[in-house]
């Protein structure tokens, strides 16, 4: 069997294998997590305090309340996963279509647009995501909603400069002259060709949305009825000096998916990136 | 002439921007939860129906939403930001309190991860393929992986809990009565920690560009032509490459400035740090609307400030730049 170029130069990137493998193991404890899971994330289980490795069933020790942690990390992943992969997609969809439009029609709405999306870029991101969620109160949907718009500015800038050069390519005239349609042009001829950036841009965006997530729920704010690593890790702040397992375990666990994904991203970007063949980098 | 002529669009477009955001924090007070009547009623202790009509026509809440919101933009042009009644003070008297605070953390922290970020992504591209490069590279990538709050909660583990090296909490030794340097002394062992977490993950970043943008640099033509006459390699590497590489790493200091401001919120919260970002906390668990909104319009406001300081520095370094 050959290797296709592209699995070819991704598993040349020693930390893209490294990553994709980590966020393989993320991503089947969240899909499996109510079988693999011995407590209820949220039922007090045992003595609160537990320290880990002292009672059997309970690895990583218990919370304030008795709660178990590795439980907790486990259904903390499924939430992760979910709003990182869910408000990247809204993102990406608000992105592509502002910048594709900006990009393909250019002139006065390429501008009118871009304006936008600078003063967007301008206000510091993750206040504004505080106060949205804030102000619409904590649910998945708020957070997501809340992230997406913090996020899609870079999109819509890649994807509009993306337009700009590939609408001048003799492909697009061709179409032009066949007479199809804008939407078709749009969606058929040019999109696919600019999607590498994208997916690379997504890969990484996930994992910034996973952060901004978890410090979300951090501060109190992210939903009242899913378990996350970020609000575990705020509510260990105020016993850091009796209790340090509370609050290292579920921040590792964010530290190796984030790092997992930016790898993955890396890999993505080499592998998507056919000038890279024949070089050694 | 020119010059002038492109900073006052700028200063403009800032403040264009500025009125956008405003316009933006209005229509979030209006979609904060409760009629802002019964909420205002509710937060000065009274709900009669007389006392809420009242409130009504005080506010002016009667009239129709565009007059609203002309005087709401009215007053943010002469810095009235509301009334906050939970602690029962002008909210922008709280911010301006807390506005050294922050600037000082921030500002620290800016002039660290830059100092920091930049000699690693030197070294790093000056090295590249060796072992001092993967380090760095390993090091740069944990720390944009890492979660600022957690990394923060680490620090006072490793350094106030265990060692005991430095404090963990607050501005300065309470009650300790210092004066003058003693007291400047006692406030840098209290900003180390949170500034030095603040600026690990902006390190980070800005040493991967470093590193980007050098090793694109050394590709280029004038970079050959110094070679070929002659320049000693470490001249060309500072006079002729970093040189060139430092301007994209500026301008998106320029533009993390900003959201540094953001970041702040969780070191703040963390080290009790008595900044804007604890005051957004604070009014985050007392559900003050007034306040939350306020400090946040100042926190964009800030951040445009320092777009637009970024674009003006930027054209006084570098030549090239159109003035458009």
């Amino acid at each position: 069997m050959t290797k296709s170029p592209f699995w070819r130069r991704f598993t040349r990137n020693k930390g893209a294998l490294a990553g994709i493998v980590v966020l393989a193991i993320v991503v089947v404890v969240a899909l499996l997590g109510p079988w693999i899971a011995t407590n209820d994330p949220w039922g007090m289980v045992q003595q609160p305090f537990l320290r880990p490795w002292t009672e059997p069933g309970f690895a990583l020790g218990t919370d304030t309340l008795g709660r178990d942690i590795l439980s907790g990390m486990i259904y903390g992943a499924r939430i992760s996963l979910l709003i990182g992969a869910v408000s990247t997609v809204v993102a990406l969809l608000i992105g592509i279509t502002l910048g594709a439009v900006a990009g393909y029609f250019g002139g006065l709405i390429d501008s009118a647009l871009m304006r936008f999306t600078e003063i967007f870029q301008a206000v510091p991101s993750f206040a504004l995501a505080i106060v949205l969620v804030a102000i619409f109160q904590p649910s998945v949907g708020s957070i997501v909603t809340a992230i997406a718009i913090v996020s899609w500015p870079p999109v819509a800038r890649l994807v509009r400069s993306e337009f700009l050069t590939l609408r001048q390519r003799d492909f697009v005239q061709a179409a032009l002259l066949a007479g199809q349609s804008t939407p078709r042009i749009i969606l058929t001829q040019i999109l696919p060709n600019a999607m590498s950036p994208i997916i690379v841009m997504a890969s990484l965006m996930v994992a910034t949305a996973i952060l901004l997530e978890s410090s979300l729920s951090f501060l109190g704010l992210g939903d009242p009825n899913q378990m996350s690593w970020g609000y575990m890790v705020g509510s260990a702040r105020t016993v850091l000096r009796q209790a340090w397992w509370m609050a290292l375990f579920p921040g590792l666990a964010i530290v190796l998916t984030v790092l997992a994904l930016n790898l993955v991203g890396e890999g993505l970007s080499d592998g998507l990136n056919t000038r890279l063949d024949g070089r050694t980098k | 002439m020119k010059r002038l002529q492109f900073m006052l669009t700028r200063v403009l477009q800032g403040l264009v921007a500025i009125l956008l955001i405003a316009t933006v924090n209005f229509m979030l007070v209006r979609a904060a939860p409760g009629d802002p009547v019964s909420v205002l009623a509710g937060e000065a202790g009274a709900s009669d129906a007389q006392f809420v009509a009242q409130l009504r026509t005080q506010f002016g809440l009667d009239q129709p939403i565009t007059t609203q919101l002309a005087t709401y933009l009215g007053k943010v042009v002469t810095l009235d930001l509301g009334f906050s009644y939970r602690q029962q003070q002008p909210v922008l008297k709280l911010i301006v309190d807390r506005l050294p605070a922050t600037l000082l953390l921030t500002g620290s922290a800016f002039v660290l991860s830059l100092l920091f970020g930049v000699t690693l992504g030197a070294l790093s591209a000056r090295r590249a393929g060796t072992w001092v490069d993967s380090s760095i590279t390993v090091v740069a990538l944990i720390f944009y992986a890492t979660p600022l709050y957690w990394l923060a909660l680490m620090a006072v583990l490793v350094f106030t809990v265990q060692l005991a090296w430095l404090p963990g909490f607050g501005f300065s030794t309470v009650g300790s009565g210092l004066t003058g340097l003693a007291l400047a002394w006692d406030i840098a062992q209290h900003l180390l920690l949170p500034a030095l977490t603040l600026a690990l993950f902006y390190m980070a970043v800005y040493a991967r560009m470093t590193r980007a943008a050098m090793l694109d640099v050394a590709q280029m033509d004038f970079v050959k032509t110094a070679r070929a006459k002659g320049v000693k390699p470490g001249r060309i590497l500072r006079a002729h490459v970093l040189r060139n590489a430092l301007l994209p790493v500026v301008t998106l200091a320029g533009i993390q400035a900003g959201g540094m401001i953001g970041g702040a919120v969780l070191t703040e919260t963390v080290f009790a740090w008595p900044g804007i970002g604890r005051l957004m906390f604070d009014a985050l668990l007392q559900r003050d609307y007034s306040l939350l909104l306020g400090s946040f319009l100042v926190t964009a406001a800030m951040a445009v400030l320092f777009n637009l300081i970024t674009d003006l520095v930027y054209t006084l370094v570098d030549p090239r730049i159109e003035l458009t």
